[in-house]
């Protein structure tokens, strides 16, 4: 069989969402960030979303996400997101509202934001880029940095007496009883991509039938950040990141 | 049995080569260009050996930038 008599329309059965632009992402190559977007265009199309979705970008290496993905968004300040987030949640009720953050934004400027929008429940979901770094401003510890892991801060490695321990926001987040579901996935893999799809798809529904916070943490690569090539990078987290950040369901009401 | 056949496309202007297909296509039927680039000057995925393509979709999945279309099709 010749290559012509496959490549057909009617033999499809992978593209690119329509949701997902047709312009190019400033993201480097490999980084989990575009793989995360690709699979939020897909769930918002399949679940019929698409005029009914508001994102909320981050200040980070995802702070132009509203180019890239075809919903409504609103940038909000650093870290600020979840505070953005629950206004327009709260003003649009039927809508489904999603923050999309990096470690940085998340869990060091915006730490205050995110735990109190979850603990007050707010019906939004959190989606959670951790590369345990800054990628944006050029490879800085952040609060979820590993110990021992070499930053641009931290040159030596993360030391516990100068830095403190790395932060488990997720973990923290599962504690209060305004998250209804908190996971943490990767999308280093077919398999990973596949079931981090998934919990997108959780997490957009509970907004749907207002359950209340849903976070889901995506254990990310800044293979940039890192100083490692893209395959190397996914390696690295596997053997490093996964240890302290263990994948799987925190929380699940 | 039936057997799948598949083949996969790959929007070169998008592409970034990553390399990230290639490390997980299960068949080993992708590899970056050795020569050629793209217009930003990345060598870009194609597929060396199309004919161990299953249309697996695997690539596809982990593209972070949604190159690549993936097309099956069942052969008795
Ligand atoms: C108020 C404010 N403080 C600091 C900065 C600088 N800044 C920009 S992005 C960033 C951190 C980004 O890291 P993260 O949220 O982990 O996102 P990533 O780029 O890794 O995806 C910082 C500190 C800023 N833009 N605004
Ligand atoms: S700096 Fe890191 S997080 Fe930012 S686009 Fe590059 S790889 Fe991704
Ligand atoms: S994963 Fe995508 S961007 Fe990376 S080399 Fe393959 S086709 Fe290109
Ligand atoms: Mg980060």
């Amino acid at each position: 069989m010749e290559l012509k008599d496959i490549i057909k329309e009617e033999n499809k059965v992978y593209s690119k969402p329509e949701l997902l632009d047709d312009v190019h992402m400033h993201y480097c190559p490999g980084c989990s960030h575009g793989v995360v977007h690709k699979l939020i265009a897909e769930v918002v199309a399949e679940m019929g979303l698409t005029e009914k979705t508001v994102g909320i970008s981050p200040v980070g290496c995802a702070v132009f996400a509203y180019n890239y993905i075809d919903v409504d968004w609103v940038e909000a300040a650093h870290g600020r997101a979840p505070a953005v987030a629950t206004a327009i949640s709260r003003l649009w009720p039927e809508d489904v509202v999603f923050t999309y953050q990096g470690d940085g934004d998340m869990a060091a400027i915006g730490t205050a934001e995110t735990i109190h929008a979850a603990n007050r429940g707010e019906n939004i979901v959190m989606i959670f880029i951790n590369n345990a770094i800054y990628g944006m401003t050029g490879g800085q510890m952040a609060p979820t940095t590993l110990i021992g892991q070499k930053t641009a801060t931290t040159p030596y490695g993360r030391r516990v007496d100068l830095n403190g321990h790395p932060l488990e926001i997720t973990d923290i987040l599962a504690t209060l009883p305004g998250t209804c579901y908190v996971t943490r996935q990767a999308v280093h893999t077919p398999a990973g991509a596949r079931k981090t799809k998934a919990a997108i798809k959780k997490a957009f529904e509970n907004a749907l039938t207002k359950k209340g916070t849903s976070v889901v943490e995506v254990v990310s690569t800044c293979n940039s950040g890192w100083k490692l090539s893209p395959v190397k990078a996914n390696e690295w987290m596997e053997e490093n990141m996964f240890k302290h950040y263990p994948l799987g369901d925190l929380k699940v009401d | 049995m039936a057997k799948l056949k598949g083949a996969i496309t790959v929007n070169v202007e998008r592409c970034k080569g990553c390399n990230l297909c290639v490390a997980a296509c299960p068949t080993d039927t992708l590899s970056l260009q050795p020569n050629e680039v793209n217009d930003r000057g990345y060598h870009y995925a194609y597929m060396s050996n199309p004919d161990a393509c299953t249309g697996c979709c695997s690539c596809a999945w982990v593209c972070p930038d949604a190159c690549i279309e993936v097309y099956r099709v069942k052969i008795d």
